[in-house]
This record gives structure tokens, sequence and C-alpha cells, in this order.
């Protein structure tokens, strides 16, 4: 039950398919990492776990703590526990950190509950000072202007703060220089827990250094072809994707 | 003041319980309804005259839809009940407020400041003011504020200098209409060197069908003053178009400061189509602060006379249309006078097949020198269906004046939507937000109480826009 089941996910995007059958378990407590060349259905497997609209699931079932997930709305589906941190996460114009994270959190009260302000500015702070953040970041606009780190930073900040019980960083490692990669990796580690599953969208092994995953799963053409502990990110690391493609691809 | 009885549950403005009116005009304009308004308020003859002055004006000019919306045809003038009042008499304490009309001031949730300051608050139902309290430390500073009919008997010689001198009744066909019929409104005057302690408050409030108001502000900050004013209205829903036609006029004289501040949430039937402007003399300073929401269609274009040298004028506004909404809205700046310098910062929000218009006349002439305008028009669209037009009208010439003009259109994307939804936030949230975020370089300017009013208007509107 504590976990979250992807069965025999088939996923097409604008007719496309792209997800074939795909089946993964991630039990709250581990740490997974998903590998595998562009263009093999990474990113799509984050975006259809999150609901994107865009994102067409033709046959399967995804499971989080035993209920299925895929009538929910993307938004219902983050209040059942589900975060993603984006790849490209949008800008929002005039909307500042502290606000928009404020608001995500209210969006999970009861209505006419109000948070305690107090309360939550000592929050962030505590989870900024973790991830290194200035405190004069809460009041920019999110994402507008900021760096690759910044972004990524303030993706692994909201999920700080959302406490998600399952969350998918799809190729949070892009675009970050070797500091700010340690960085987002010490708060990931940080989050490790027994209540929180987390999955590792990479395309390179160097991220697996810094946040070292409990299990590792090959992708290739829309479904994992092989999985086993950490030593695979290195085997994989060394040989190349071209030796997933000639000795683990399905003929 | 009982402050505690106020528990609200705001429920967009959509409510409607029984009225009872003493004086009723009938339905229709025609000079008796004018005589029948005249008798009942007991006013002088030269208010005779300019009743039906306006009356005639108002007759004689066409609708403007050469360049406005073919829409206003759809007002049945014949329809409309020009004057109603109730039996109230304005109230001076809370205690002598009407029950139900307490009832009335929960039910539109009046925000806490307005709880805090409703002892110096006018508020208008149908066409008297029901309750009408000068705080007491605004009095002692030698404040007039009053509803427009006592300012009419009490200080005519101040009333009747600059009554219609700003917006005079032929400057368009609306203006008119309201010269001929009137009633309600505030009337306002600060005495030399006092600066109002606290913002002066009206509510107006449209509660009887087929009703249209028509109130007439006047405020006169005289030299050396400075005045805030704020002006709140909600409407309930009808099934009949509403037509509300105001006429505010505001002098500053040398040196006074006149702040005005409108939020605004109509009901999705009623026309509102209102006349603005203020003269600003020598380094004198007025700031329009326009915020409407809702409404079948607003037309208003809120501007300033830069009379004398070094006055300054600003208008920064907020429209937001939702579906079968459109907001006409923009800024006047007229230069007359060296040194004058005017800000124009307008944003529009369209929602759905809401429509937004922005329609700006700047005017500095050859002969001025050291003048300056900047205008920002910025319009937000949220889905495909919505439309947004600019009428930049920026007229600068002399070698010694500058202008600047920036407009931008921007929408709020599937993917910023879908950003916001993993976070959490209902689809009506993220948009909200995102509406939020887009006024908010300009709401920050305004007091907090408004902008967090404007706040709460927002969501309300963007969540009755998701299907």
């Amino acid at each position: 039950m504590n976990q979250l089941e992807i069965k025999n996910l088939n996923v097409s995007v604008a007719g496309n398919e792209i997800l074939k059958d795909f089946e993964l378990t991630l039990p709250k407590g581990e740490v997974h990492a998903i590998m595998g060349p562009n263009g093999t259905g990474k990113s799509t497997l984050a975006k259809a776990l999150a609901g994107h609209p865009d994102y067409e699931i033709t046959s399967g079932e995804i499971l989080l703590d035993g209920e299925s997930i895929l009538e929910m709305e993307p938004d219902e589906r983050a209040r059942a526990g589900l975060f993603m941190a984006f790849q490209y996460p949008s800008e929002i114009p005039g909307v500042s950190i502290a606000n928009f994270i404020r608001a995500a959190l209210q969006a999970r009260l009861a209505e006419g509950e109000e948070m305690e302000a107090t309360a939550f500015y000592r929050r962030l702070y505590e989870k900024m000072d973790m991830l290194k953040i200035d405190r004069k970041f809460t009041s920019r606009s999110v994402n507008e202007g900021f760096s690759g780190g910044e972004k990524k930073r303030n993706e692994i900040l909201q999920m700080a703060m959302l406490e998600p019980k399952f969350a998918v960083l799809d190729e949070t490692d892009s675009g970050l220089d070797i500091d700010a990669l340690k960085v987002v990796s010490e708060g990931v580690n940080a989050l490790r827990g027994e209540g929180l599953g987390i999955l590792v969208i990479t395309h390179y092994q160097r991220l697996l250094n810094y946040i070292v995953p409990d299990k590792v799963h090959v992708m290739w053409d829309g479904r994992i072809v092989q999985s086993g502990d950490k030593d695979l990110a290195l085997k994989l690391e060394e040989k190349g994707y071209d030796w997933v493609k000639t000795e683990l691809a399905p003929a | 003041m009982d402050t505690t009885a106020i528990d609200i549950e705001k429920d967009s403005g959509n409510f409607l319980y029984p009225e009872k009116h003493r004086y009723d005009a009938g339905l229709g304009l025609t000079e008796k309804t004018l005589d029948y308004i005249s008798n009942v308020k007991e006013e002088p003859d030269w208010i005779r005259d300019f009743r039906k002055n306006g009356l005639r004006v108002f007759q004689d000019k066409p609708l403007p839809t050469h360049w406005a919306t073919e829409d206003l045809k759809a007002i049945n003038f014949d329809a409309i009940r020009y004057y109603l009042a109730g039996d109230r008499k304005a109230s001076r304490t809370w205690d002598e407020v009407p029950d139900d009309v307490k009832q009335t001031f929960e039910r539109l949730g009046i925000p806490e400041n307005e709880r805090k300051f409703l002892a110096g608050v006018e508020a208008q139902f149908d066409s008297e003011a029901a309750y009408s309290n000068i705080k007491d430390t605004v009095a002692k500073q030698g404040v007039i504020f009053v509803g427009s009919t006592e300012g009419l008997k009490e200080h005519p010689e101040i009333f009747r200098k600059w009554f219609g001198k700003v917006i005079p009744t032929n400057d368009n066909k609306f203006s008119a209409l309201n010269s001929a019929c009137f009633s309600g409104g505030s009337f306002i005057y600060v005495p030399p060197g006092v600066k109002v302690s606290h913002p002066l408050q009206a509510y107006f409030r449209i509660n009887a069908q087929n009703f249209g108001q028509f109130e007439r502000t006047l405020i006169i900050a005289d030299e050396g003053s400075e005045v805030t004013y704020m002006e709140g209205c909600t409407a309930p829903k009808f099934d009949t178009a509403t037509l509300h036609s105001a006429v505010v006029e505001l002098v500053a004289l040398k040196g006074a400061k006149i702040q005005y501040i409108t939020v605004q949430n109509w009901s999705s039937n009623v026309f509102n189509l209102v006349t603005k402007r203020a003269i600003a003399h020598e380094e004198a300073e007025v700031k329009w602060i326009d915020c409407n929401i809702g409404s079948r269609l607003t037309m208003k274009y809120p501007g300033v006379i830069l009379k004398g040298r070094k006055a300054r004028g600003e208008v920064l506004s907020i429209a937001l249309a939702n579906d079968g909404q459109h907001q006409d809205t923009g800024a006047k700046m007229v230069h007359a006078a060296d040194e004058t310098t005017s800000n124009i910062i307008a944003k529009s929000i369209s929602v759905g097949k809401g429509r937004s218009t922005y329609r700006g006349l700047v005017n500095i002439p050859k002969h001025l020198k050291g003048c300056k305008n900047n205008t920002e028009c910025d319009a937000l669209l949220i889905n495909t269906n919505s439309r947004t037009d600019t009428y930049p009208a920026i007229s600068v010439r002399g070698d010694g004046n500058s202008v600047q003009h920036e407009a931008s259109v921007s929408k709020v994307s599937a993917e910023q939507i879908f950003y916001m939804q993993q976070r959490g936030m209902t689809e009506g949230q993220a948009m909200s937000l995102s509406v939020n975020g887009f006024v908010n370089d300009l709401t920050r300017y305004f007091p907090m109480e408004y902008s967090v009013e404007l706040k709460r208007l927002i969501d309300l509107e963007m969540e009755g826009s998701v299907g």
C-alpha cells in the first residue's frame, strides 16, 4: 500500500505511443533512479504521472498508496501527495515565491481555514537555509530571471515545503554546475526518509554520485529494460547508451 | 459602534430582498420626472433649470456608437426608474441605522477597515444616503462630508461655485443624463491646509429592479489640503439590465492632493457609464485608482485637467472582463500648463469571451514647456476567446515636452496553469494567482485593505470562470 505502482502503462502524445506497458513500483522510503537516452520516454513518464492534459493514458493503472489517480485532475494528484520537480519550471510573473508556496499550502487547507503566517515563514526560512537560498529570494517572482541553479533549488524548496508522499525529479541536474548540483542533492538527501518515495529521472550518472539511489532502472523505447542497484548506473556510464541499444533493447 | 455583529459569508453579491420606497418617480424620463425629483428634494430654481437643461442635452445627443460599442443600444431608457428613495433619513450614528440597512452592510461583506471606519462612512442605499456619519476628528478639522443633496442645501456658496464646472452637462450623453436626474453621491470640502486623517469612504449599491443610479460627487480640496476618498460598489443580480451613470468632479486647488479610489464589482447585467474628471491647479496632485470588475459594459475614462504649473495627474487602473462582459476603460490627461506631469498605468484582464478596451487621451499642446507623460497599458489574456483593443490617442507637441508609451499583451499559458496545478492549486486558484501576479506591481501602491479586497474579488471572479 505504501507505494506508487505503475502497471502496464501506455501513454501517447499527439497520437504517438511513447510509454509501452511501463511497469514500476516505488515504495516509500526508497530512491529510485530512471536513466536512459533522450527520447526514450523519461519525461513522458513524469508528465503522465502528474496528469498533464497533453499526455493521454490509453491503458494501464497508476496507484498511489493503493488508490487509482487516473481520474484525478493534476491538482488533485498533487494534493494526494504527488510532487514533480519540473525540468523547465514555468515563470509566474508578479507572484513572489513566498506567496506562491503559501497559495499551494493554502489549497490543501479546508475552506475558511487560514494558515498562520509566522509559522509559515519560520518553516520557509528553515528550508531556505537548508538549500542555501538567500532570504531576499522570497520576494522575487517565481522563476522570473532565475539562473538554472536557482530554478532547481526553488523546485526542491517547494518539495520541502509541500511534503509530498512521492516526488518525481525530472532531469533536476540539467543546467546545474557542480556547486548547484551539490546543494540540490544535499537538499534532496535531507528530505529522504520513510515517508517519501523519490523517483530521480536523469540522463547522466553524475547526479547519482550525490543522490545515491536504492535502485536504478534503465529505460529504452518506452519501457524499463534493466533494473539493478547503484552499480548499474556506473556500468551504464562506462559502457554508454549504445550498450543499452545493442545489449538490452528487445529485438 | 457595534463591530461584532458583522460575520460575513460573501456570495458574489448575489442577493436581493424586499424594497420599500416612499418616493418613486415612475418609469421613464420627462420634465415631470425632474419636477418630481426637485419637489421631493425641495431644490432651488437654479438646480431645476440645471436638470432641465441636462434633459435637453441628453435628448439631443446621439448614443456615441460611432466610436463606442453598439451594445449601448440595448439600454431602454423608457423602462428605467430615474428616482427612488426609501423612508430613510441620513443617519448619524450606527445605532440609528435601520436593521435592514445593517443587514445589507453585512451581506456586502464590508472589509475590516470599513468596519473600523464605519463611523465615517457615507453609504448610499438606492438614491438617498441611508447612513452618513462624519467621524468626529474629520469634522473637527472643518471638513464637510455630506450627501450631495445636503451639500447643496447647507453649503450652497461652495457647492454652486464648483458644481458642473469640471464636467459640463454637454460633455457627453451620460453626463447630461446624470445632470438631469442626479441624486445621491457625496459632497466634500476640505479647508486650506487640512490633511484629512482618515480616508473618507462611501458604499454604493443598487437594490431595486430597473433602477438606475445617478450619483453626483463633488470634492473640493482647498489650497494645500489632502484627502483620500474611497468608493466601493457591489450590486445584486437582476433579470433585467440596470443602468448606473455617475458623475464625479474633483477640484484640487493650489498644492492640494486628492486620491480617489474605486473598487467596483457590478453584476453582469449592469451598464456602468461613468464620467470622472479632476482639475488640478498649480502644484496640485490628483490620483485616480480605479478597479473595475464585472458589469455588462463599463465605460469610464478618469481624467485630469492639469491647469496649473507643476500640476500632476495619475491614473492607475485595473479592469477585469469575464465572459459576456466588456470593460471599455482608460484615462485622459489634458496638459494645460508648463511643467505638468501625468502618469497612466492601465492593466486589463480578459477571461473567456470577456473583452477589454483601453482608450487613452493625452494632450500636450505646442506652447507648453517641460511637460511629461508616461503611459503603460498591459493586457493579460486568459484563453483564446479573449479580446483586447488599445486606442491610445497621444498628442504631444512642442520641443520641451516628453512622452513615453509602452504596451504589452501577455497570456496565461496552459503550461503555467499546469505548473500551478501540480503544486495543488485548482485551475481557478491558479488563474486567480496569475491575475493577482499580473496586477501586483500596481496594487502595491494601493492602500492595503483595498488590495486585499481586490484580491478577494479577483478570486471570486476567477473561481466562477472555470467551467
